[in-house]
């Protein structure tokens, strides 16, 4: 992936795409970056909104500490410079979700500058190679309110709900080069985002927008003029927004024309970028040190707290798993693709470790495994998440502790799986109320085995005469018999003797 | 016995402690001379209810035993601090009917301490005045006369304060100071008034001009009751990110005008040639009387002085232009839609009606330094020039304990005499203007009489926090000074 | 650096206000007298010095990350020209 190879064909030969990021993240926070208005999701118009937010004559912003906290636990999530000495600066405009005249944010001094942030094309294929992306910078500043068009014949409406609350702004350097590695560039800092506790990563309310920097040009040539496509909320519209902007860009420059530096949106509808109307002195935003707000000085003892509430992130957790609980590269891959899924992962660990009185590496295939097919596949029926599994990391753990210790044959437990999701009980419970304790009684195997093979003397001659593969045939038939309850290794042995003679 | 409207905020409150009289005598007799004052055009709107039941809370509380420390005074507030249920225009036509549904930190303080409103004070419309020639409502009239009979400035941009302390219409009253909208208009008044360090008195809920510069302060005619009401409008305000958590020193049982031991430095780059004779002979005067009090004078420089008004004049636009925008019809105040104009033609029609002519030349003015290509050039040299003018004062203070300078360059001028020429207007500041940009304590007090019979003002100008050093010195001068002299009653 | 009518227009438009091509005309030598003086600036050596940020050496405080404010949709709306439906009403806008 360090030499990619997307290209698009043109008349006049291949094109390379040039992509840069800057991604807004909706900071995780209770009250606004500098009012004490709510910013829960989906209030009612204008009822999360303080005099600050509304922009009052004479009000006054007070930044909110825990958004400075995330932004910037999440610049050291991504290994990035913490600059303790950042300001606030105005960026001056006229809009109408504007109420200021002006958005707070950091043009000047951020909060967070270089980091970087690892990808794989294929997450899950250990043999995809990794690729670094450059972080620039990150920055806090306020998000604007929204403006609804659809209301009113020949009015728009603001709601300022959304005025004020904190946002990321995290930008990348144009280090991608196809839509493939811009979609996993988004996925990775999303996960990061989440892990981190930074975000919540919903792109469907908005909590993950980003703006997509095209550029074209032939490969090995400087870079060509950018376009930026506004405000794209999906990992599928931003790599969609990609591929029609850079053929876009293909075709204007192959027909003689030049690319202009501009604002596009994109249409999800029909599927093209499209230039904004853009004022010419749009882009004059007189930026300057917000003089209501002093510079902002982050002592070692903040850093230190950010510092130590790191979650263990996912590329370090890929490794761990990797090599401490010998998980195959892609277990591991898919067990840390989401910090929810991690999470589960390690309580049902620990329970397993627990009750079985083992190492957790000792209980990590067998909980991984389970956790993967039983649990997931049970879950897609079910149409649900692990966040709301009717089985818990503790009763996953001792239903497979009672696999473990022979008390129930895998076969058993899938049917006491069924019942715990039904029932939410216990794995034990059920396991003793149905009598399905596996059976180690030899007697009553050897019975089982005599009458199969009495009742199959056909298929003992077959056997005998060489078709091994009957073999099964018996096991299955012997399980059957016993119910399913039956000690697999003592009917194999059993069986193998009975038919010996 | 003396009218009511005589006295000064400490006798008022003493004498209501005391029995002397009402608070609702008080608030009545000064209701009656707001009244009678329209004529000076001090007040935008009068509470006469507001400064009664005050009154009667205050009358109410003396029979309980239960005085605070504003009980029984009225007060004059400056029409930029922002009062629930009361108009707050900023004597604008941006903000004509603007009725907050909030109090700012400032006037809730002076309500807690038992203080009555008279009235919204008039005032150059957002503060962006020395004369009070730019409000919508009209100009503020001195309650001063010059010889040839010609309506005088009361300065500005407090200038509804000034004149109404000075003509008796209010005993004290708030104002706000930038760049010297408290010093002047009282040099120009022959009252008191003392702008407070930067971060002093909370911004919260005062309609902002240029926020690094904006900084409340108290007007009255004594020096002892700018003590008093500045004691009770400071203080650390959470919602001010720029409010210094500093306790509020107990500046009226501070007050000592003795200066033994005290050193007074004199500016020499504040004597340009030029400089008025009454103007320099008055500060002459005000050092020997500062000697009496027993202060050594040194002679200090503060060398980049001389660029301190054109920093300024690029400072205060650049943050007014961006502090303004918020004025665009669609959350409060004026909205002008033309038929058939859509959004941002009805921010440029409702900005084009609702701002008067000067709040226009600043905000083009800061526009214009802020825009891409001059802001190196223009706002970001000027921040550097405002480090080297404070790093002047820092320098000076190592040497003396307060500054004296004279606070304005002449004695209040003729109403329209400077309008037609922004810059001369702006000269105005000269002496104002540096203890600003560097956020210093600043006061003015009453020197004398020029020989029109105008009063002039001298201004003390002391270090970061230390008002008490510089109420002291200014006590020191106003016991020498004697000022007594009052505007003849012509309204 | 002087400024012309064209000039002054384009930052009355960054500036959203209206003026007539003689309100314009008129701004030009008064912006040019005041631009002109505030130039001398330029003279002055501010080699190795910093701009100024903060007026009185003070830190800035971070509040404490809790829901005081907000649910006051009436006092937010109550002096709007147009308010709708608890939205604040503009003129169509077309993006
Ligand atoms: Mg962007
Ligand atoms: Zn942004």
């Amino acid at each position: 992936m360090s030499n990619s190879t997307y290209r698009i064909q043109g008349a006049t030969g291949e094109w390379e795409v040039v992509i840069g990021l800057e991604v807004h993240a909706q900071v995780v926070s209770q009250a606004k970056l500098f009012s004490g208005a709510a910013t829960a999701f989906g209030a009612e118009p204008n009822s999360q909104v303080s005099l600050v937010d509304a922009a009052m004559p004479g009000m006054l912003p007070v930044p909110n500490r825990e958004c400075i906290r995330q932004a910037v636990r999440t610049g050291m999530a991504i290994n990035a410079q913490i600059n303790t000495w950042s300001r606030f600066d105005r960026k001056n405009y006229f809009y109408a979700d504007l109420p200021q005249g002006y958005q707070i944010s950091q043009l000047y001094h951020p909060l967070v500058g270089e980091g970087q942030i690892e990808i794989t094309l294929d997450e899950k294929d250990p043999d995809s190679p990794v690729k670094t992306i450059g972080i620039e910078r990150i920055h806090v500043e306020q998000d604007a309110g929204k403006l609804m068009h659809d209301q009113h014949p020949t009015r728009s409406y603001v709601d300022l709900n959304r005025s004020g609350v904190a946002l990321m702004e995290i930008v990348s350097r144009p280090d991608m080069r196809s839509p493939a590695e811009a979609g996993a560039y988004l996925r990775k800092l999303r996960t990061i985002l989440r892990y981190v506790g930074s975000c919540d990563g919903n792109m469907e309310e908005g909590s993950m927008r980003a703006d997509v920097n095209v550029s074209v040009r032939k490969p090995g040539e400087p870079f060509g003029t950018r376009t930026e496509t506004k405000n794209v909320n999906s990992v599928r519209f931003v790599m969609a927004a990609i591929e029609m902007e850079a053929s876009r860009q293909v075709d204007v420059l192959e027909s003689g024309g030049t690319i202009v530096q501009e604002t596009r949106l994109f249409d999800p509808d029909k599927m093209e970028t499209r230039s904004m109307r853009s004022k010419e002195d749009a882009h004059d935003y007189r930026y300057f040190p917000d003089p209501d707000l002093l510079p902002l000085e982050l002592d070692d003892a903040f850093l230190e707290e950010c510092r130590a509430s790191l979650p263990e992130l996912p590329d370090a957790k890929v490794k761990r798993y990797e090599s401490e609980l010998g998980l195959s590269a892609y277990n591991a891959a898919v067990l840390t693709a989401e910090a929810e899924t991690a999470r589960w992962f390690e309580q049902l660990l620990a329970a397993g470790a627990r009750i079985q009185k083992k190492s957790e590496a000792d209980v990590a295939k067998a909980s991984a495994n389970w956790l993967l097919s039983e649990l997931y596949g049970a879950l897609n029926r079910l149409g649900r998440g692990l966040d709301d599994s009717p089985v818990s990391p503790e009763q996953g753990a001792e239903l497979l502790a009672l696999i473990a210790d022979g008390t129930i044959s895998g076969t058993i437990a899938k049917q006491v799986f069924e019942i715990m999701l039904e029932t939410g009980d216990a794995a034990g419970k059920i396991v003793e109320e149905k009598g399905l304790k596996q059976t180690s009684d030899t007697g009553a195997i050897e019975a089982a085995v005599a009458k199969i093979l009495a009742d199959n003397a056909d298929k003992v001659e077959q056997y005998k005469g060489g078709k091994e593969a009957l073999f099964g045939f018996f096991v299955g038939q012997t399980m059957k018999a016993m119910q399913g309850k039956a000690n697999p290794q003592i009917v194999n042995e059993l069986l193998k003797k009975a038919l010996a003679n | 016995m003396t009218e009511l409207t005589d006295l000064t905020l400490a006798e008022i409150r003493d004498g209501v402690a005391r029995g002397g009289f009402s608070a609702r005598e008080v608030a009545q007799a000064f209701n009656a001379a707001v009244e009678a004052g329209r004529p000076l055009n001090a007040y935008i709107v009068e509470t006469p209810e507001k400064a009664l039941e005050a009154a009667d809370a205050a009358d109410k509380a003396r029979a309980a035993g239960d005085l605070k420390p504003l009980s029984g005074v009225p007060l004059g507030m400056k029409d930029l601090f922002c009062t629930e249920g009361v108009q707050t225009s900023a004597a604008s036509r941006m903000l004509e009917g603007f009725t907050p549904t909030y109090e700012s930190t400032v006037s809730a303080k002076l309500w807690q301490a038992g203080a009555g409103m008279l009235g919204k004070l008039n005032l150059d419309q957002f503060a962006m005045g020395s004369s009070n020639e730019t409000s919508h409502f009209g100009n503020v009239v001195s309650p001063w006369k010059g010889k040839d009979g010609k309506e005088l400035t009361p300065g500005g941009s407090s200038g509804g304060s000034s004149a109404a302390i000075a003509a008796r219409l209010c005993p004290a009253a708030t104002g706000t100071d930038t760049g010297g909208s408290i010093r002047q208009p009282a040099a120009f008044t022959g009252i008191a008034g003392i702008k407070p360090t930067y971060g002093r008195c909370s911004r919260w809920g005062v309609v902002a001009f240029a926020s690094s510069l904006d900084q409340p302060g108290a007007m009255a005619r004594t020096v002892r009751d700018n003590a008093i009401l500045l004691e009770a409008m400071a203080g650390f305000d959470p919602k001010d990110a720029t409010s210094l958590d500093l306790a509020v020193p107990q500046l009226e049982a501070g007050l000592s005008s003795s200066l033994k031991g005290k050193k007074v430095g004199i500016p020499k780059e504040y004597r340009p040639d030029g400089l008025n004779a009454e103007i320099a002979a008055l500060w002459d005067r005000g050092v020997e009387w500062l000697k009496d009090a027993g202060a050594d004078v040194v002679e200090v420089s503060l060398p980049h002085t001389r660029y301190a008004l054109a920093t300024y004049y690029i400072i205060a636009p650049a943050e007014a232009s961006s502090n303004l925008a918020r004025y665009d019809g669609v959350r409060y105040g004026l909205r002008d839609l033309p038929d058939g104009a859509g959004l941002q033609d009805m921010y440029a029609a409702t900005r084009a009606a609702g701002f008067g002519d000067e709040v226009k030349r600043r905000i083009l003015i800061g526009t214009y330094v802020l825009s891409a290509g001059f802001y190196d050039a223009y706002y970001t040299q000027a921040c550097k020039v405002r480090t080297l003018i404070a790093r002047d004062f820092a320098q000076a203070f190592e040497q003396c304990d307060v500054l004296l300078t004279p606070t304005a360059p002449s004695a209040a001028f003729a109403l329209g005499e400077k309008k037609a020429d922004p810059l001369e207007m702006y000269l105005n500041d000269v002496f104002t203007v540096p203890a600003s940009l560097a956020g210093l304590p600043a006061m003015s007090v009453p020197g004398g009489l020029s020989s029109e019979g105008l009063p002039l003002g001298l201004q003390i100008i002391g270090r970061p926090l230390d008002e008490q050093g510089v109420l002291n010195a200014a006590l020191a001068l106003e016991e020498r000074a004697g000022f007594a002299a009052r505007p003849e009653k012509w309204w | 650096m002087s400024v012309d009518s064209s000039t002054v227009k384009k930052v009355a438009s960054l500036a959203r206000i209206a003026l007539t091509d003689a309100q314009a005309d008129a701004l030009v030598p008064e912006l040019n007298s005041i631009i002109g003086w505030v130039e001398q600036l330029g003279e002055v050596d501010v080699a190795g010095v910093e701009p100024m940020t903060a007026v009185i050496p003070n830190h800035l405080r971070l509040r404490e990350d809790v829901v005081t404010d907000g649910a006051i949709r009436d006092k937010v709306l109550a002096n709007a020209p147009q308010a709708e439906h608890g939205f604040f009403a503009v003129p169509k806008v077309i993006e």
